[in-house]
């Protein structure tokens, strides 16, 4: 797994990030990208001329879509309200739509595509609304087309385990479907309960299970997929191999609804383990949780799942508002380690020996280990519900940032340094396993010069070591105006041209990931 | 007094996991599925260990009946800080017919034997419920009982117990030896660290087979029949109110 594989190609002048040392004129920094061209712009841009919906148009919906046509403003504004509720506090007037379409066909969503595109409507696509960057929720009165009812699974191969369902599965539902036939999804995201496959395929969602399976880029087999004119693009082939031409579903994997609506996803799915182990260990420093982690691949190797950190802040943070008590005693860091085996013998002996060693050579200083499905629950939950305890805490700022492991702590430091007394909060947790850490500052109330001392410092920082700006959340409509942070502009000019062949009225979630600059 | 507690630990599926009924109804599926400690004797468990910290007592025995695997039941507890174990092998159809009565007995036997001044259990198994085998034990021995214990004060040689009750809370008080069964509120088990489960792959477990301790097994109760209960109809959910009462008036109901 190498997490450069993601970044520009290195310019061997560049100065790489240390620990306090920042260098004030960061553009030479960003390594073969320009920068952005002009302070990128706060909050939303200007509604863009699309028409606006008439009775004619919702007769239109009505008839295609019989009592799955919803104009009620009560029932609407749920699909209005992104899930951190945040988006009213991002810009005003947020998230106006009036129109929310249920489908529960491919041939409904087509046919309402085609409509649109010749009416010139916009089309908001949206599956569980769980995405952190208001990438799924409309910006102005885009019709919102929710992919809730279509989430039938159309077909399991047990013998291969690749399954095709629609794309308004809920995660949570197909990990339950698969795991009564001896499967797993490749994918687990503390959001499960209420994500949509099609939404996960869309955002490229990355989760706990990466380090092990490996990215939607690799798993998803298939897509099917309604472009901007209607048509139907039938990629749903379930094959391991098929190199017959280009590869077309990876332009639709995280394109975040812009390129075309997901309709049906066709995913290789594990095998479930036989044999899991959740191991929760603390910490004294940082340094010795990444050589705990060098220890963790050559001992555990192939049974590792999953290796995830919070820090202490996070802990307190679960203490004080979700009640949650500490499993160990408390320490700087924590890390949560997950084996997945078929012989429990076999992974426990493994086990045995990799803590035996972690602690004799006092990389640890405490821990826990649990087989039991509800104590592994349990331990999982401290990192699972970091996410939720914030939301508590206060406003949150959330920030999802790929770097070199070695850097990923030091941007917590230098934000609290750089901070001072100004936020309430500021913890760092993630999965540090692939490099991803998410940084988290929480203020009593909507803070803009709080804001305005975060970013661009932020984004500049993690420029500076070469990292991305979004490691799985996406750009959506808040981070859209970031890219350049972490892409060269000539790439950000023909991912436009891409958009621009696709769907020449940008009909399809506008606003949304490429800058404003490129539309 | 020996200042030892037997505590018993059952090994029982594990309450996260999808109970499935076996095709022929004899029984539930137990091949292949996790099992752990049960959730009210790890709370017997976490009292005994609390009363050695409080120096009160000498010595934790945990004590667990059942075949090889019930071993890995008995580690956890010396994991969370009992000193040693004793594994009372039951195998095959003997375990399949294994209650509370024959675990009283060896119970009761073994308090006996290991000259205990406090037997603690959880108050019922999660997989039978049956609530029975503490207050069998007691008369068995012919001590006196402290049920569903929410709190336990041990005061000189006399322990005083508050039991969750119908109508509220119970305090009473017991001479020792005695038994006490746990409660849900009693306290909140420990995680088992990591030093102290390196520990317990050290400390003794030992071998004991009921015919030692004079117990026979025969049990008095056969199962006739295992049924899932009966499956709750899906409702059907409609988009809209005529829709809605169209159904009420279809199923006669209006």
């Amino acid at each position: 797994m190498n997490i450069f594989t993601r970044l520009s190609p290195v310019d061997l002048n560049a100065i790489c990030c240390s620990s306090g040392q920042f260098v004030a004129s960061t553009r030479k920094l960003h390594v073969g990208t320009d920068g952005p061209k002009s302070p990128p712009a706060a909050g939303a841009p200007e509604r863009l001329p699309f028409s606006r919906v008439t009775e004619e148009d919702l007769a239109f919906f009505r008839k295609i879509l019989p009592g799955r046509t919803i104009t009620d403003p009560d029932l609407v504004e749920s699909s209005n309200v992104d899930w951190l509720k945040s988006m009213k506090d991002f810009f005003s007037p947020a998230g106006s739509s009036e129109v929310l379409l249920r489908p529960q066909k491919t041939e409904e969503v087509s046919q309402i595509i085609r409509y649109c595109n010749s009416r010139n409507l916009a089309v908001n696509p949206q599956g569980g609304n769980t995405g952190l960057v208001g990438g799924s929720v409309p910006v102005y009165d885009e019709i919102i087309l929710s992919t809730s009812l279509m989430n039938n699974i159309l077909s399991f191969d047990s013998i291969s385990g690749i399954l095709t369902c629609q794309a308004g599965c809920v995660l949570e539902n197909l990990s339950l479907y698969l795991e009564e036939r001896d499967y797993i999804m490749p994918l687990d995201l503390g959001a499960k309960g209420s994500c949509q496959i099609g939404g996960n395929v869309a955002t490229n969602a990355g989760g706990l299970r990466l380090l092990r399976y490996g990215s939607l880029h690799g798993t998803v087999l298939g897509l099917e997929v309604v472009l901007a004119d209607g048509q139907v693009l039938d990629c749903l082939a379930s094959l391991r191999k098929d190199n017959t031409g280009y590869d077309l579903k990876q332009l639709f994997i995280g394109s975040e609804g812009t390129l075309g609506v997901i309709t049906a996803v066709s995913i290789l799915c594990p095998r479930k383990p036989k044999s899991v182990n959740v191991v929760f260990l603390g910490c004294e420093t940082y340094e010795q949780l990444l050589k705990a982690f060098q220890l963790c691949r050559g001992m555990l190797g192939e049974i590792l799942s999953a290796f995830e950190f919070l820090d202490s802040e996070c802990m307190r943070l679960l203490n004080t508002h979700l009640k949650l008590p500490n499993p160990i005693s408390d320490c700087p860091f924590y890390i949560v380690i997950e084996t997945s085996g078929s012989d429990p013998k076999h992974d426990a002996e493994k086990l045995h020996n990799f803590l035996e060693e972690a602690m004799a050579s006092s990389l640890v200083s405490d821990g826990t280990v649990a087989t039991e499905e509800s104590k592994i629950k349990a331990l999982w939950s401290m990192r699972e519900r970091v996410t939720e305890a914030l939301t508590h805490d206060g406003f949150t700022y959330k920030y999802d940032i790929s770097l070199p492991l070695e850097q990923i702590y030091q941007l917590v430091i230098d934000m609290r340094q750089h901070l001072g007394g100004r936020a309430k909060s500021v913890v760092g947790y993630g999965h540090v396993g692939d490099g991803n850490l998410h940084l988290n500052i929480t203020s009593s109330t909507k803070d803009p010069a709080l804001l305005a001392a975060i970013e661009p410092f932020v984004y500049e920082w993690t420029a500076s070591c070469r990292g991305s700006i979004s490691a799985e959340h996406g750009l959506g409509l808040k981070k859209r105006n970031y890219i350049y942070y972490s892409k060269p502009s000539q790439a950000v000019g023909l991912m436009g041209n891409i958009k621009a062949m696709l769907d020449p009225k940008g009909i399809l979630n506008p606003y949304k990931t490429l800058p404003d600059d490129v539309k | 007094m020996s200042g030892r507690v037997l505590v018993g630990v059952k090994r029982v599926i594990d309450y996260a996991v999808k109970i499935r009924v076996k095709p022929d109804n004899s029984g539930v599926v137990t091949d292949g599925v996790k099992h752990s400690m049960n959730p009210f004797c790890e709370i017997a468990v976490e009292e005994a260990v609390k009363l050695k910290e409080k120096k009160l007592i000498k010595e934790v025995v945990a004590v667990s009946c059942g075949p090889q695997q019930s071993q890995e039941t008995i580690r956890t507890a010396l994991a969370m800080g009992a000193d040693r174990g004793i594994h009372v092998e039951v195998t095959g159809k003997d375990y399949e017919n294994l209650g509370p009565l024959q675990v009283s007995k060896i119970l009761a036997a073994l308090a006996k034997k290991e000259d205990a001044q406090l037997v603690i259990l959880g108050k019922q198994a999660i997989d039978d419920d049956c609530n029975q085998t503490g207050q069998m034990t007691a008369a068995l021995l012919d001590w006196p009982q402290g049920t569903f214990a929410s709190e336990v004060a041990l005061e000189a040689d006399k322990i005083k117990v508050v039991r969750e009750i119908d109508g509220g809370l119970e305090t009473i008080k017991v001479n020792t030896p005695a038994v006490l069964t746990a409660d849900l509120r009693l306290n909140t088990p420990r995680y088992a660290t990591l030093p102290n489960i390196m520990k317990a792959k050290k400390k003794k477990i030992a071998n004991v087979k009921p015919a030692d301790l004079g117990v026979d097994l025969t049990s008095r109760l056969e199962v006739l029949r295992v049924e899932e209960p009966p499956q709750r109809q899906a409702g059907v959910k409609v988009e809209t109110v005529d829709d809605l009462v169209g159904k009420l008036k279809e199923a006669g109901r209006i």
